[in-house]
């Protein structure tokens, strides 16, 4: 974890062009010493282009980036200090588990002994001490990734880049293997970068995420603070369910959707600014739809149940409101719907918290 | 981003990352394997280009020489011929190979893949071989000259058959391939839709392998209108261009009227090669990666129809093979028809003797050694350079250049560059070197494509990762690249052996008494009537074009039961 603080990786005003697409544009960032860094987004955004110039595989159009100190983005990959692991697992089909493991300590004159030793340890370290002696072919796609990511670390890199590596695998051993990577990163300390494009594998795994969107950097922070305070609407959008609602400031601390008074922070966003409200659906609260219509608390306001989706552990209500709310999600947990005898039609009131709710102006 | 990350580097990247020795190693192979090319393809072009424009004291005349070809009726009427033969075989073969394709690939027909391996002998035979058969069969002296009802074989309907015989196996290959890759799921849904079984055939399977069969229509014609040795056995006075430009060169010695033809006859070729990769690209997208297998169910009224059609062209082929075969050991034909070794002692007859027969085995050898490694070089370097695109693609373009090039016209071409006198290459000139020089540009394209297939099929990821693992390029070639691309390397070797042996288009410019090979002692001694002997020579071909073929066939198994391990998936 980066209590040092110390900057490893230093990434400044990088930009690449494929042809007259920008795949990343200007972008800064400082990654620390042994921390674990999820680049995430949807596909197009950048995030494998940027991890490819970081091992010089696809060299950035301009920009620096800075290594431990050292300048590297204008030396060629096999001079960078790096170990890579890709989504195809790209482990040499007619070579041994052993062999593709060693495949880069027998390029540094280690001596035999000392290779098997290493071999072995690292194999005993991902948990398949035992195959050895089979060729990628013979394995499932999850042992394949646990010895490609032995081999990636059989050098010692100082940069771990992990490209994608669980999306090609089923969603059991994909969790299996998530926590796996993350005990493994801890044992090690190795700085990890990861990219990806599974939000969930982003918030389990990562120290800091850096969500990234059209080439550009939307947002950098743990977990935690990318969840709960998204910095723009695509994060909002992109992490998690959100709900959005068109709205207007009418005075500080109040919005307006349609004819609807809501309160919440507003910041310094100007009177008459127009702003999307937005409000995550396990945070809006639901009551029974109380006698008198006109509710009695703040930000309360009747709906009518239109569809409810069984989730396991919990029920995902879509609301139809009053004008200008459109189609509401909120998360009911399944005891919820049973005591409030939720079902399609079913009247209820539901209250927006107003420390749940964020504003995000409208960009003209 | 995936999409993003396989275009090439910007040009307007304005950062400049020091390349490493082993860019240097690769890029400097680039360099080279371009230069060969454009010594062995486009400077002889060129050369033969610039020759159409001169007069035979190397003064430039413009078109004059173009004029002069033109107004000559005689060899006018020779564009006719050509593109009517060429057309003919075409539309021929190609209905009669979709059938056999079809017999093959979608139904339970009995004995497939020994009908399959009948229909690929030609392919271990020249061209010459049909029409020597043809000869026998219904020549002068033939055994059913009387079921052609007056007409003479010695002419288009001659040119016609034997062409027919030995390009099918070209067109049987594409045809294969187009149906093998159907797509079961289209099938299942036409069932399901409960359409008529014609209606089936008209609307999927038709159209699926629409391109396999424009594509083997566009090679039938370019590989009939380029070939002269089945027009030169069996045309009698029926010219076609590639035999003039034969006459012209050889006969007359008229080399600038020689480069006109050729140009005329490159021009076709050209237009279907261009047409061809048209084709190609389109085809690309047919077949996703989901596609089911398509696996045929039986039906017996069918299957059996098919049966007898292919028994049928299987039959004639064997006929045609036992023909030679058997008048190769004919004492004296049609006089003595004892059986005897006379027409194999080729050293006390013209045409080069048993000596041409060895040149041969040794061009093949050096053809497939060579040839292979400096292609699975070149198709290396294309697919898996990083960077410097524009590079790999002047590389990959300079590969297929020779595809568009008619085996007669880059034989007459090489007269041209390497006799030149101020050629420094000239020392090459009538050696055993330029025949093999010759012959590997010649069928240097198809085997590039079918490195780079194999190559293709590698992961991506795998230089990526070698270069993370600090190793140096070439172990990676070596240690995966190269063990994983073997099969497909031993095919382009057997490839260009089998070309080799049976070659005659190019090869028929360049040979010196020296270096006679046996496919052009085919040729000289039909030519000079021993037409026993030709058959005989054309059969030593035969059997060591099949031996090699069995051997491949062994090792690959070989090969392919010891990687077995790994390739399994």
């Amino acid at each position: 974890m980066p209590e040092s603080k110390q900057t490893y990786l230093h990434i400044e005003n990088l930009t690449k062009y494929f042809g007259d697409f920008v795949a990343v544009s200007n972008l800064s960032l400082k990654i620390f010493s042994g921390e674990f860094i999820c680049f995430l987004g949807p596909s197009g955004c950048g995030k494998t282009t940027l991890l490819r110039a970081i091992a010089g595989l696809d060299p950035q159009s301009s920009g620096n980036i800075t290594q431990d100190d050292k300048v590297i983005s204008n030396i060629p990959p096999s001079e960078r200090d790096f170990g890579i692991v890709f989504q195809s697992y790209a482990l040499f089909p007619n070579l041994t588990v052993f062999q593709n493991v060693a495949y880069g300590l027998e390029n540094q004159r280690m001596p035999k002994d000392e290779i098997r030793k290493r071999v072995l340890d690292l194999l005993e370290l991902v948990g398949m001490p035992e195959h050895t002696e089979k060729y990628p072919a013979q394995l499932s796609g999850g042992e394949q990734q646990r010895v490609a990511l032995s081999r990636a670390l059989a050098t010692s890199p100082g940069l771990l880049l992990l490209d994608e590596p669980l999306s090609a695998l089923d969603a059991r051993v994909r969790a299996a293997l998530r926590q796996e990577i993350r005990s493994l990163h801890e044992r090690l300390g190795v700085t990890t970068i990861l990219v990806t494009h599974d939000q969930e594998e982003a918030l389990s795994m990562a120290d800091r995420i850096v969500v990234m969107n059209h080439g550009r950097i939307e947002q950098v922070g743990t977990p935690e603070e990318i969840y709960s305070t998204p910095a723009s609407p695509f994060v909002a959008d992109f992490i998690g369910v959100m709900n959005f609602m068109q709205g207007e400031i009418f005075s500080s601390g109040t919005v307006h959707i349609g004819e609807n008074s809501i309160t919440c922070e507003t910041g310094n966003t100007k009177d008459g600014h127009k702003v999307r409200l937005t409000i995550r659906p396990e945070d809006i609260l639901c009551h029974a739809n109380s006698s008198s219509d006109q509710s009695d608390g703040t930000n309360s306001f009747p709906v009518k149940v239109e569809s409810l989706e069984f989730l396991g552990s919990f029920c995902r209500l879509i609301l139809s409101g009053k004008e200008g709310f459109g189609m509401l999600k909120a998360d009911l947990s399944t005891q919820q719907v049973h005591e409030l005898k939720v079902t399609q039609g079913t009247r209820l009131t539901v209250e927006f918290p107003s420390r749940n709710l964020r504003i995000f102006p409208e960009i003209s | 981003m995936s999409t993003a990350s396989v275009l090439p580097v910007s040009v307007s990247s304005t950062a400049r990352i020091r390349i490493s020795r082993d860019d240097i190693t690769l890029r400097s192979g680039l360099v080279l394997l371009i230069t060969l090319l454009v010594i062995a393809v486009v400077f002889p072009l060129y050369s033969l280009l610039s020759k159409s424009f001169e007069d035979m004291d190397g003064e430039f005349v413009g078109l004059q020489n173009f004029r002069e070809y033109f107004e000559t009726p005689a060899l006018f009427t020779s564009i006719t011929n050509s593109l009517g033969v060429a057309i003919s075989v075409a539309l021929i073969v190609l209905v009669l190979a979709f059938i056999y394709a079809y017999a093959l690939t979608r139904t339970k027909m009995p004995l497939r893949g020994l009908f399959r391996g009948i229909a690929l002998i030609p392919i271990l035979a020249p061209s010459l071989l049909a029409a020597i058969s043809l000869i026998y069969w219904f020549g002068n002296q033939g055994v059913l000259k009387s079921w052609l009802l007056g007409a003479s074989i010695y002419g288009p309907i001659g040119v016609i058959m034997a062409s027919c015989f030995w390009v099918f196996p070209h067109a049987l290959m594409i045809l294969i391939t187009a149906l093998s890759t159907a797509d079961a799921r289209l099938y299942e849904a036409a069932e399901a839709l409960r359409t008529p079984k014609w209606r089936v055939f008209w609307t999927v399977t038709l159209p699926g392998a629409k391109y396999g069969i424009l594509s083997t229509g566009f090679i039938v014609f370019t590989l009939v209108i380029t070939d002269f040795g089945v027009p030169k056995v069996i045309g009698g006075r029926f010219n076609v261009l590639a035999t003039d430009v034969y006459k012209q060169v050889v006969g007359q010695q008229n080399f600038e009227m020689g480069a006109v033809v050729s140009l005329v006859l490159l021009l076709p070729a050209v237009v279907a090669f261009i047409a061809d990769r048209w084709v190609q690209r389109k085809q690309v997208a047919l077949l996703s990666a989901r596609a089911v297998p398509f696996q045929p169910k039986a039906d017996p009224v069918r299957d059996w129809l098919l049966f007898a059609f292919c028994a049928i062209i299987a039959f004639i082929f064997i006929a045609m093979l036992a023909m030679a075969a058997y008048a190769s050991f004919v004492t004296f034909w049609p006089y003595n028809l004892s059986l005897s070794l006379k027409n194999y002692d080729f050293d006390v007859m013209d045409g080069g003797g048993w000596e041409a027969y060895y040149n041969s085995i040794r061009l093949a050898i050096y053809c497939a050694v060579f040839g292979s490694g400096l292609i699975f070089l070149g198709s290396y370097l294309v697919e898996k350079v990083r960077g410097i695109m524009w590079l790999r693609n002047i590389l990959h373009l300079s590969a297929m250049l020779p595809l568009a090039v008619p085996g007669l016209v880059l034989g007459i071409a090489y007269i041209f560059f390497f006799n030149h006198p101020n050629n420094p290459l000239g020392f090459l000139y009538g050696t055993m070197g330029i025949l093999v020089i010759c012959t590997i540009t010649h069928f240097y394209t198809v085997s590039h494509l079918t490195c780079l297939t194999a190559l293709k099929q590698l992961d991506p990821e795998f230089e990526a990762v070698a270069i993370s693992l600090k190793t140096p390029v070439w172990r990676t070639f070596g240690k995966v690249t190269l063990p994983v691309c073997l099969p497909a390397l031993l095919d382009v070797g057997s490839y260009l052996f089998l070309n080799a042996m049976t070659t005659v288009s190019a090869v028929v410019f360049l040979y010196s008494p020296e270096t006679m090979l046996a496919s052009v002692a085919v040729l000289n001694m039909d030519d000079a009537g021993d037409i026993a002997p030709a058959a005989a020579m054309a059969m030593m071909i035969v059997y060591t074009s099949a031996f090699f073929r069995i051997l491949h066939a062994i090792f690959s198994n070989y090969l392919k039961r010891r990687t077995q391990i790994w390739r399994s998936q």
